[in-house]
């Protein structure tokens, strides 16, 4: 059985909880610029693809996050 | 003397400044205050005889061969025993002595049996050299006499006999096991006449506490503790000075060799890291290297179904450039990519990372290293600038608390824990912080201050409560913390609140808050507070958090930047830090620097002609998935089971299989090969030129004992297939690689073959500022300027017990077996492995009815496995716990793709599971799609 969620949007949530103690816009920040910095390109375009098409999946901080990447 | 045989000193170096002038025969020498006559002498070139005293051991002074006259002294002191005095005049030859020592050597000799010319250790027997140096000419007493000549011989070992008729019961080997090793598995038995060396209260070495390092072998001045392989081969003529290829100990070996074949592995007393001492692996488990299962000649085949093909190295190389470029044709640069192995050499590392990046024209280059300790990487440098241990193993002697955390060196890093254990013996205090009592919390003259028996997967609150507690209860270094770091008062208000602090995390941890509170005064209160930490941190969802963790504690006690403190991980293969510092990351270049630095990479555009992407590549689990996208078709592997070592094996076969073209660099036809279309046979350690860099930056050359076996050395394969598809990389020998990795990473640029032949090994950063290396990091600045205090909020795992699968799972390695075994499976060490079984608390075994031995199932929601249980009351109620190195247990068949969130290294520490008493499920293969056996 393999995980059914995407890759990304599970890293992404993933990341994001690990800065929910900052506020929204830091935290978003820190997200965003995380993934910049250790992300591949398809993944960021496979993150952009998901937040249009499936946003309820993401975390609301990841979604902020993944807006801005 | 020559490296085949070191000069013996007779008793160790003392330190400190020679100060203490005396006289040996008339020759005047200086020493350090404490030294022996016998080593003075030694250092004149006097070398005095001797028999129960060698340098790695303290003198003991029983053999009385050793004596000497002292100008104004009465009597004949032993000079092992007896300290220099200023202004001394020793007469180590006088008629007077050399009656007295022929008197000591005819007794020894009348009880000895006198077979020297069949004996194994002819050539290399202390007491056959005394003889001859004392002039021992008549043995008086006769043969006859009561003696101990039909001894029975112990032939229990793999690897050493033990010939009791041989022994002179000088009692080396007790005291290297005690001192040198820590084990004390021996003692000389009896008194008098009738005193004999015994293996504790065990008959044979194999039923003992004998953990087969070596260490009594080495001592032995007689044949009576043996290698085996000398026994059978003869004394050695030869000798190669090299690196033990297995752990991040990275310990130096003479490989001895009569002829062009390997006799045995004796640790090297120079080398820096292990200073003489060695583990059974890299002592003696090096059979696998010329074991028949190695595959020597490429081998090729178009469907992962077909049969294997064996091909010529045109061939071969031709075909996988062809594809490569197909694929890429096809698809996009970025379709294929590379791993490189931590088991192989800088060299052989840097050319792979190279290929990927200049001839595949892509960053999609990872390392095995993912999977253990990429967090190490990405917090230290998040805290201190760059990714390495803050110190040298030497630091743990000056240590005065020292604190283990998710490790296990006496299996994991036994040389280290040799040295760690040494210091604990001399009065340091032990704080373990581990989910099972490892050895280390109770083990001969060695007992933990404080075992924190935390549940898996809580590491970053304990750490963080014992952080709250430095805070909170003014055990902070402030001035440490003014003047050498950041963002402390932000950090200290958020560790300062009630949810970090001990009371708060107990229903978390399971640890009592008291405990966790006394463990913090110690560590916070000590003089040299040191933290060692292994794969049980990092290989969390927040492993990256919990370095972090660590390094914002060993910061705020001021425990960084000189001796006998820091923050060191203990690295898992042997040049894990190596291939990291190599640009094995896909978003870092050598000496860890980031690829969106434009003027890092120009400067590699420059010296390559080729650009190098600003974004990061794909990270191993992402190639996985982007495998299973179909995005990614082309995977080269380093010396790496990935199908064996990485979690979830389903999804890694999944992702193998929809890949149009997998090469495997190995020595054998690993799990991955599996999934393979091209095979290229690696080289062993024993056929390498190059150098490894242990856990402490320690960068020790590894040098070919024969020639490589497959006709072509590993590193010339990246070279030429990066070659094959259009992009010229030439090299001619691989010291020509590391004056390139030189010349384009600050950290290496004082670092070349010929210094490190010169000065044995040097530790990064070794350039203008440090040409000889940099032992202790950190001192008076921190790599990164100022030390960053993170903040690192507890996050629980997603993974959590459930009513299906109540217990969690934790994994971890032993002694004897390496890694995924593919070598140590392959040699003697299986008599002490010969399976991985599943620990379990004798309770939870209660309830689901296992006893010991029984086989077991294993399950999780990803799948289901089979094996033995072993009943531990060294596992916590719910934690069970096991071992990778055999395949046909495939543990990695139930660990899930959960992973550290900052660099996806999997979280191989915390996997839910049950575990019921087989039924008719078969091994891993089989059982896949059944549901877990439950016992409940
Ligand atoms: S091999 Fe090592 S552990 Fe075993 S008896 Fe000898 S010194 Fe002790
Ligand atoms: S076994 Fe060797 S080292 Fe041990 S007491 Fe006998 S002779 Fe000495
Ligand atoms: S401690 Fe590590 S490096 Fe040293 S001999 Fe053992 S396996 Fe080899
Ligand atoms: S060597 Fe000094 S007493 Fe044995």
């Amino acid at each position: 059985m393999t995980s059914t969620i995407s890759p990304q949007v599970r890293m992404a949530n993933d990341i994001a909880v690990q800065f929910r103690h900052l506020p929204v816009d830091e935290a978003a920040k820190a997200i965003a610029n995380h993934i910049r910095m250790f992300w591949d390109p398809r993944m960021k375009s496979e993150l952009r693809r998901l937040v249009d098409e499936d946003p309820t999946s993401f975390d609301p901080v990841a979604l902020t996050a993944a807006k801005q990447v | 003397m020559g490296l085949l045989k070191e000069h013996d000193f007779g008793t160790p170096a003392k330190p400190g400044p020679a100060t203490v002038t005396v006289e040996i025969d008339g020759v005047p020498v200086t020493v350090p205050e404490g030294t022996s006559i016998m080593r003075a002498a030694a250092e004149t070139g006097t070398d005095v005889p001797k028999l129960c005293a060698t340098d790695s051991l303290e003198a003991f002074g029983s053999c009385r061969l050793c004596l000497v006259e002292i100008d104004g002294k009465k009597g004949t002191p032993a000079s092992c025993t007896t300290p220099v005095a200023e202004g001394m005049k020793v007469r180590t030859q006088t008629p007077k002595l050399e009656k007295l020592r022929q008197g000591v050597m005819e007794l020894y000799i009348s009880d000895h049996p006198l077979d020297c010319l069949t004996c194994a250790a002819n050539g290399d027997c202390e007491l056959q050299d005394m003889s001859g140096v004392v002039g021992l000419r008549q043995v008086r007493y006769g043969y006859e006499g009561e003696n101990h000549l039909d001894a029975p011989k112990d032939t229990s070992n793999p690897y050493f006999d033990f010939d009791a008729s041989k022994c002179i019961v000088c009692s080396r080997c007790v005291r290297a096991c005690g001192e040198v090793q820590g084990t004390f598995a021996l003692t000389i038995e009896g008194r008098g006449f009738d005193s004999k060396v015994s293996p504790g209260a065990a008959e044979l070495f194999m039923d003992s506490e004998c953990v087969s390092c070596g260490a009594c072998v080495q001592a032995c001045p007689t044949a009576t503790l043996q290698e085996k392989s000398v026994v059978d081969l003869g004394m050695p003529t030869r000798t190669v000075l090299t690196t033990c290829a297995y752990c991040g100990v990275g310990c130096s070996f003479k490989a001895e060799l009569r002829g062009d074949e390997l006799v045995r592995m004796v640790p090297y007393k120079d080398g820096g890291a292990n200073e003489g001492h060695s583990c059974v692996k890299g002592r003696f488990a090096f059979g696998y290297a010329t074991h028949p299962d190695r595959k020597l000649n490429p081998m090729i085949r178009e469907k992962i179904t077909d049969e294997w093909r064996e091909v010529d190295w045109e061939t071969a190389i031709s075909y996988v450039a062809e594809k490569f470029r197909d694929i890429q044709a096809r698809h996009g640069a970025g379709s294929i990519g590379g791993i490189t192995s931590s088991r192989c050499t800088n060299e052989e590392v840097y050319v792979v990372q190279k290929m990927v990046r200049a001839a595949f024209g892509n960053n999609n280059v990872d390392t095995c290293a993912r999977v253990c300790h990429s967090p190490t990487g990405y917090g230290l440098k998040q805290t201190f600038g760059t990714s390495a241990g803050t110190q040298d193993f030497r630091s743990v002697a000056q240590a005065d608390v020292i604190v283990v955390i998710g490790a296990n060196p006496t299996d994991g890093h036994p040389v280290f824990a040799s040295r760690m254990k040494r210091r604990l013996r001399e009065g340091a205090k032990l704080i373990v912080i581990d989910p099972r009592r490892i050895d280390l919390v109770r083990s001969p003259y060695i007992e933990a201050e404080h075992h924190l028996q935390l549940a898996p997967g809580t590491n970053v609150a304990i750490v963080n409560a014992m952080a709250h507690v430095v805070v909170t209860e003014g055990l902070v270094d402030r001035s440490f913390v003014a003047d050498r770091c950041e963002e402390f008062d932000e950090w200290a208000a958020f560790i300062a609140r009630e949810e970090n602090s001990p009371e708060a995390t107990e229903s978390i941890t399971g640890v009592p808050a008291e405990q966790v509170r006394a463990a913090a005064r110690l560590y916070g209160g000590a003089g040299n507070g040191a933290i060692y930490y292994g794969l049980g941190v990092t290989e969390h969802s927040q492993g990256s958090t919990m370095v972090m963790g660590m390094a914002n504690l060993a910061m705020a006690t001021g425990n960084i930047g000189r001796e006998g403190v820091g923050v060191n991980p203990l690295r898992g293969q042997n040049n894990v830090q190596g291939s990291c510092d190599m640009g094995s990351f896909p978003h870092e270049l050598s000496g860890y620097r980031h690829v969106s630095d434009d003027a890092v990479r120009e400067v590699f555009e420059k010296l390559w002609e080729r650009p190098i992407l600003p974004e990061p590549g794909l990270r191993i689990p992402n190639m996985f998935d982007a495998a299973v996208d179909g995005t990614f078709l082309g995977l080269f592997v380093q010396g790496e089971d990935i199908a064996q070592s990485d979690p979830n094996t389903q999804h890694v076969n999944a992702a193998l299989s929809a890949m149009e073209l997998v090469v495997v660099q190995d020595l054998f036809l690993n799990e991955t090969a599996k999934f393979a279309h091209v095979f290229l046979p690696g080289t062993s350690f024993l056929e390498k030129d190059g150098t490894f860099t242990n856990a402490e930056r320690r960068i020790n050359r590894v040098r070919p004992v024969m020639a490589p076996k497959t006709g072509k050395d590993e590193w010339r394969v990246a070279c030429e297939i990066a070659q094959a598809m259009g992009y010229a990389m030439n090299y001619e020998h691989p010291r020509e690689i590391m004056a390139e990795i030189a010349a384009v990473t600050p950290t290496f640029a004082g670092v070349s073959f010929e210094k490190l032949d010169k000065l044995g090994s040097v530790q990064w950063p070794c350039n203008d500022k440090a040409p000889e290396g940099t032992p202790t990091m950190h001192v008076d600045a921190f790599v990164r300027g100022k030390g960053r205090f993170v903040q690192t909020p507890f996050v629980a795992t997603r993974e959590r017990s459930t009513r299906k699968y109540p217990l969690i799972l934790t994994t971890g390695r032993i002694l004897s077996q390496y890694n995924v075994g593919a070598q140590t499976r392959r040699t003697a060490n299986v008599a002490w492995h010969p399976e991985d079984v599943l620990e379990i608390h004798p309770h939870d075994a209660e309830v689901r009815g296992i006893e010991n031995g029984d086989e077991v199932t294993l399950s999780s929601r990803v799948g289901t496995t089979t094996l033995r249980a072993l009943i531990a009351d060294r596992m916590p109620v719910g934690v069970v716990y096991t071992t990778f190195h055999h395949p046909v247990t495939g543990a990695n068949v139930v660990t899930t793709e959960n992973s550290d969130w900052a660099t996806n290294c999997p979280e191989y520490k915390v996997t839910a599971v049950q575990v019921g008493l087989k039924h008719a499920v078969d091994r891993h293969d089989a059982a896949r799609d059944e549901e877990p056996a439950l016992a409940d």
